[in-house]
């Protein structure tokens, strides 16, 4: 019988659940618990492949061809832990499954070679992997308890970085699709719609908006077609949770989608992701053959009579996806401008039939709620967030990843206890919480907990999920300057306040963070009455914009005016970036007991600004300075510094 | 390299509006870039005026309209690259290859493109040329890098 034979008959179609010791030990060996020969595990998602997990890759099937060795190579996602890629993981037969960091595809060679021949590489090893029916390796700290995963929950990532994601029979060993087949069989759409509602589950794609109610909104509506979609078209710049869970378990999304598609009456389901998440596109296609394969897509579904396609659309990319209507305009072949609302597109949306779109993560916490009820999912949480919240924390945190947390985490927490804190031993100064329209946190605020409501009552937003640390070198200036830019290019166009509004505030902004040729008339009048219109302008884009882009457009620069208006009034009066990351504001000085007098930098000067004889220090006349930086670049004695 | 529109078109259905996006989405990674003979094709395939078909193509970043270079550049502008300084790496690149985003140089072996997070943040900044990931890299390391590889050619 083959893996395929056996899941279905014994797993997916058995009417009593009650396996025998032959096919518990089947699953074992499904699952790689139970092995014959070694299994060598890589972490092959983008961020590793960035890394140089391919070439990991290449070299460990080099050395066991070599070696000759019977071994399995198997790529599995990313487990979150991005500053210590590219992962290699070995188990032995009877052993438990030991995590070695950071191995590039030189390392490769010693530490196999030491833990084949039973020596641990201390070095390299980040925990192994505990389980009762493996030998434990001694003195290996249990990768649970790393302060990393030690706090986290995790319910969207539980298995991203274990499994093999381009094998559906690796998901199924572990309960996977059960949940789905249960679902068609032993209850209702309204019954599956009233769990979810019941369970507390919220829209994770930044609205918040509970998806149970979505959810029979749609269902209620009376119509011959109904869609869903799910919204993996995350275009923030530095969020990369959807791509992390498609790439590395992508069933979990699937089962979601066919258990949403079930219960609001949809037998068409859309995965709207980016071009650019080239891998996480393989392997969903990869993912969805395999459900064809097993029976799980197609016409009347194991004889249940429901109907159920995945189709997957390759958005060509806009962050204005985001916005529901935008999504479907795109999908209809149209740009990507969002519709005013009502009507809510759970009543009219694609093709204008009834359409639930959801986001990634809510769609893969779903196949949890219906597997183990409502309250294990209402339980964790606060009173009006339950369940665990993705983040991408990236920056300046010792440790950048995927973190999941239950909500009500304190930010203070996620940033010290989780990614480790900052690094280099630097001092924090602020967070960037929802990405580009979020809002900046300060370090007075961190003891906020991971909640919609008190993140809204502090005037920032939960967002997609992305966390970018900031340390006392980023210029929260510079930083706002970058978001404008970016939400100015990605404003769709449509409505003015945003399209004209969001670049205005980048051009003030681009004012004070630029040396003007001249301090006089027009120039300064017009750099102060920017600057005064600042906040008005932020509240006229945030009352009158169509939608949540606009509507949110402002949030980092209202945010960042607020904790830091000292050093917006830095930039503007002083003409000074204490970070020194504002090109044009910097001012150069020459240390002179450093200073050889080699000219190299005085020749070098466009302005003539740097004075000074041969073997003689040298100094720079700072009016003349443009802050150009080139002599700072060709000194060869570290004689130029920044003031 | 010359690519068949017609066989690309004739695998959608002819005047469908969903099939416009995927169908230039194919033309592109097939030709590398949309043609002017590609977009006036596509319309009159769909049923749009070419300047619609242009108007809703230029709306989106993926697509371009200048074949590549023979190694095309990709500089991740990503919150955590900016913090690390991708800013001034691509001044860097901007002044030593003399062409800004979106450009090819002249002698075609090089073009430049700002992309959206790679999702490498750990390593920032980050480059891709061709689709190889290079991490870290100062100004001096990127003057080498581009004289490797006009020799190599």
């Amino acid at each position: 019988m083959s893996d395929r034979e056996f899941l279905i008959s014994e797993i997916l179609t058995a009417k009593a659940p009650d396996h025998g010791q032959a096919a518990l030990k089947r699953l074992a060996e499904i699952r790689r618990e139970r092995i014959k020969r070694p299994v060598i595990y890589v972490g092959t998602g983008s961020c590793g492949i960035v890394a140089g997990a391919d070439k990991t890759l290449q070299a460990t099937r080099n050395y066991l061809s070599e070696k000759n060795i019977d071994a399995e190579t198997v790529e599995v996602g990313c487990i979150g832990l991005c500053s210590a890629e590219p992962l290699l993981d070995v188990q032995l037969p009877g052993k438990s499954r030991i995590s070695f960091r950071n191995i590039d595809e030189s390392l490769v060679e010693p530490v196999l070679d030491d833990i084949f021949n039973g020596i641990v590489p201390q070095d390299y090893v980040l925990g192994q992997f505990f389980n009762p029916l493996h030998q434990a390796y001694q003195g290996v700290d249990d990768i649970g308890q790393l302060p990393f995963f030690k706090h986290q929950h995790r319910i969207v990532l539980a298995n991203c970085g274990k499994i093999d994601p381009q094998n559906i029979a690796d998901y199924i060993a572990r309960g996977g699709y059960q949940t789905y087949l249960k679902c068609l069989s032993n209850y209702t759409a309204e019954k599956v719609c009233d769990i979810i509602d019941e369970s507390g589950l919220r829209g994770r794609g930044g609205g918040g908006y509970p998806t149970g109610r979505k959810w029979k909104t749609a269902h209620n509506t009376v119509s011959d077609q109904k869609y869903l979609v799910c919204n993996a078209a995350e275009s923030d710049p530095g969020a990369f949770m959807d791509r992390a869970v498609i790439e590395g378990d992508p069933h979990a999304l699937l089962e979601g989608i066919a258990i949403a598609a079930y219960a609001i009456g949809a037998t068409k389901t859309y995965i709207y992701i980016m071009a650019d998440y080239q891998q996480a596109i393989r392997h969903l296609r990869t993912a969805i053959a395999q459900m064809k394969e097993y029976g799980l897509l197609g016409y009347n579904i194991f004889k249940s009579g429901i109907d159920l396609q995945i189709n997957v659309v390759v958005s060509p990319g806009a962050f204005v996806c985001g916005e529901e209507t935008a999504l479907i305009n795109s999908i209809q072949g149209k740009r990507a401008m969002p519709m005013p609302k009502p009507p809510h597109p759970a009543v009219e949306g694609l093709f204008r039939k009834p359409t639930v779109i959801n986001n990634v993560e809510t769609l893969s916490n779903v196949t949890y709620i219906l597997k183990n009820g409502p309250q294990a999912f209402n339980s964790i949480g606060t009173a009006t967030s339950k369940g665990t919240k993705v983040f991408a924390v990236t920056g300046k945190s010792a440790v950048t990843g995927l973190i999941e947390v239950e909500m009500g985490t304190t930010l203070k927490n996620l940033v010290f206890k989780i990614a480790g804190g900052i690094k280099d031993e630097k001092q924090f100064k602020a967070l960037q919480i929802g990405g580009p329209s979020g809002s900046c946190v300060p370090e007075q605020q961190l003891s906020l907990p991971v909640d919609y409501e008190s993140l809204w009552e502090a005037g920032a937003i939960m967002g997609s999920g992305g966390i970018v640390v900031m340390d006392e070198n980023t210029c929260m200036v510079d930083m706002v300057k970058f978001f404008m830019d970016f939400l100015q290019q990605e404003s769709c166009g449509k409505c003015i306040p945003c399209r004209e509004g969001t670049r205005r505030i980048h051009e003030i902004l681009e004012n004070i963070t630029r040396r003007p040729p001249s301090e006089t008339g027009h120039e300064v009048l017009e750099r102060f009455k920017g600057i005064m219109q600042l906040e008005g302008l932020s509240e006229v884009i945030r009352d009158t914009s169509l939608c949540g882009l606009g509507q949110t457009a402002p949030n980092p620069l209202v945010s960042a005016m607020k904790w830091f208006r000292d050093e917006f009034e830095e930039h503007i009066f002083d003409r000074r970036c204490k970070a020194g990351v504002c090109k044009e504001l910097r001012v150069f000085y020459i240390e002179v007991d450093k200073c050889t007098g080699c000219v190299a930098c005085l020749r070098k000067c466009p302005t003539n600004a740097i004075v000074g004889q041969p073997r003689q220090p040298h100094f720079i006349i700072e009016d003349k300075c443009i802050g150009c930086g080139i002599c700072y670049d060709v000194c060869k004695f570290v004689a130029i510094t920044i003031k | 390299m010359p690519i068949d529109i017609d066989v690309i078109c004739s695998r959608y259905k002819k005047g469908s509006r969903e099939a416009l996006l995927p169908l230039l989405q194919e033309i592109q990674e097939e030709a590398g870039y949309l043609s002017e003979e590609a977009v006036v094709a596509v319309g009159r395939y769909v049923g749009l005026p070419s300047s619609k078909v242009y108007g809703i193509s230029t709306f989106y970043d993926h697509f371009r309209f200048m074949p590549k270079g023979r190694y095309h550049l990709q500089v991740c502008g990503g919150t955590t690259c900016h913090i690390e300084g991708a800013v001034s790496l691509l001044r860097e690149i901007e002044k030593l290859l003399k062409i800004r985003d979106g450009q090819v140089t002249r002698d075609g072996m090089f073009s430049l493109q700002v992309v959206n997070c790679m999702g490498a943040c750990s390593k920032a900044p980050i480059i891709a040329i061709n689709g190889e990931f290079h991490t870290v890299l100062s100004a001096g390391d990127l003057a080498l890098l581009f004289d490797v590889i006009r020799k190599r050619a």
